[in-house]
């Protein structure tokens, strides 16, 4: 039973309650891990040359935002442990269904064969030790994304799992994901009835910010909204819905108390410059708030309760955010008492649950 | 409705404009192709001088990237924020439904009829015939129609 502010009492899973958790994450916790699921040439060249795979998260490992306490099991980093996640998230919050997103950084790795061998292998380990031992986890399948036809043949490779209702996209990428050279990837999301789930981070190799590379992390962990703009910019002038309308976005760690300002200047633009964009046939906010939605984890709150529901009303509609508590990572001590008591209750409950229910097709 | 002479035919070719001002309210005449159009000289969005901007034709795109263009010279833009506007309707492509600019009739008649010496009910000779462009029996004129 969890205990509201007011007082009152709430049974996790009553209809009123229903949890759904966009956004948890799976650690691959060592290379070996990955090894029953790769071929051999890539388990020989791991163990007798200094390549040991890809990165596994895009946070600093020892910073406090990247395990809450509790979070790093013995044998592995924050993340790797399904009890964990069992411990501390699905059993006391009640969680009907978790998204989990592993971070293992496929986009890092330029070398295409490397790329592709380690995808395969995190998806089957995913398939195996996730999805398979826990039916209230979803998953999302992570693609060398910054080879969109390879990409492609990974989302029909896996794409027809019942676990998987996700791709996973770092937010950074070699190209803007509505260039045209992304077309057979957008096609496979599409034709696998996928969401496509642009994620804070990335390692493409080039700057996060166009004016070149930050210093601190601290620049690039704030600077991270305008990337997810760029992105949004490019995917709806390039006119991926257009030729897609079934694809689907969810913004991952985007924040979203950044979206009105974007979509004003974002319409205001398109007015002056639609001639550009023919197949832009509206305007660009009713793309973002027919085609995306938003995970609330972590929470850009103004510093004053009412300008949040009015960031939310301009945001426009009940149906934009999706609950998330991005575990292990450490936003805050209590992401169900964050923001939604804060809001009425109807709007709430789409939050927690039926907005992603509606999203990824969950029943 | 009130007709008003704005000017001679040949005073605007094919591609020209010319902007006047009837009644109080700055029009203009544009000839596109040989046909004459007349919208407000004033932007619905912010009152902008809608008829001073550049003309183009019609982009349009079922599929991303596969542009079709038509209606060559008919799409007006404003001078100063490029909202497009349609020459022969005036609605606006970026938001149809809301934002038209005002459009008024072109009628080419020839002088004989306009230039009686009598006032016709229904006519207003406008100012060509107090300043330089008198109505004379010869050539072709351009009549609108504004509300008064």
């Amino acid at each position: 039973m969890r205990t509201r502010q007011d007082g009152t009492s709430v049974a996790p899973g009553s209809a009123a309650t229903a949890l759904i958790d966009c956004d948890v994450h799976s650690t691959v916790p060592r290379v070996e891990a990955l090894f029953p699921y790769l071929p051999p040439h890539w388990i020989e060249h791991v163990n007798q040359s200094v390549f040991k795979g890809a990165g596994t998260t895009y946070y600093p490992p020892r910073a406090p935002i990247t395990a809450r306490p509790g979070s790093i099991p013995p044998d592995g980093p924050a993340g790797s442990s399904l009890d964990l996640l069992r411990e501390q998230v699905l059993d006391p919050l009640g969680v009907e269904i978790a998204v989990v997103n592993c971070l293992y950084a496929i986009d890092s790795l330029h070398n295409p064969e490397a790329a592709v061998a380690f995808a395969r292998a995190v998806n089957d380990w995913q398939i195996a030790e996730w999805l398979e031992r826990d039916t209230r986890l979803r998953a999302s399948i992570v693609v060398p994304s910054q080879l969109p036809e390879l990409a492609a043949q990974e989302i029909a490779r896996v794409g027809d799992h019942p676990g998987f209702v996700q791709v996973l996209l770092p937010v950074r990428s070699q190209h803007p994901y509505g260039s045209r050279l992304f077309r057979p990837m957008w096609e496979a999301i599409a034709e696998h009835h996928l969401v496509a789930g642009i994620h804070f981070g990335g390692a493409p190799g080039n700057p996060p910010f166009p004016s070149g590379w930050p210093s601190y992390y601290f620049e690039e962990y704030a600077g991270m909204a305008q990337v997810f703009q760029s992105q949004l910019a490019s995917i709806i002038s390039e006119g991926v819905f257009d030729l897609f309308p079934t694809a689907r976005i969810a913004l991952l760690e985007s924040g979203f108390t950044w979206l009105p300002a974007f979509m004003w200047r974002f319409d205001k633009e398109w007015r002056n410059l639609r001639r550009l964009v023919p197949w832009v046939k509206r305007a660009p906010s009713e793309y973002i708030r027919e085609y995306v939605r938003l995970t609330i984890q972590p929470l850009d709150a103004p510093a004053e309760w009412r300008d949040m529901e009015r960031t939310i009303e301009q945001i426009g509609g009940d149906h934009m955010l999706l609950f998330a508590t991005d575990y292990p990572h450490l936003h805050t001590h209590d992401p169900l008492d964050t923001l939604l008591p804060h809001l009425p209750d109807a709007l709430a409950q789409r939050i927690r649950s039926e907005n992603a229910r509606e999203l990824y097709g969950l029943v | 409705m009130a007709r008003h002479v704005v000017g001679r035919v040949e005073e605007i070719p094919p591609g020209g404009r010319k902007i006047i001002t009837v009644a109080g309210r700055s029009i203009g005449i544009f000839n596109v192709h040989g046909e004459f159009f007349a919208l407000r000289n004033r932007c619905p969005h912010q009152g902008g001088p809608l008829c001073e901007g550049l003309l183009w034709g019609m982009l349009h795109a079922r599929v991303p990237g596969e542009l079709e263009y038509t209606r060559a010279g008919e799409i007006l833009t404003c001078a100063w924020h490029g909202w497009e506007f349609d020459i022969r309707t005036g609605q606006s492509w970026c938001d149809p439904e809301r934002l038209r600019v005002r459009r008024y009739d072109v009628h080419v008649e020839p002088g004989d009829t306009l230039a009686a010496d009598t006032p016709v009910p229904g006519k207003v000779p406008g100012p060509y015939i107090a300043e330089t462009y008198p109505v004379v029996a010869e050539g072709q004129y351009l009549v609108i129609e504004v509300t008064s």
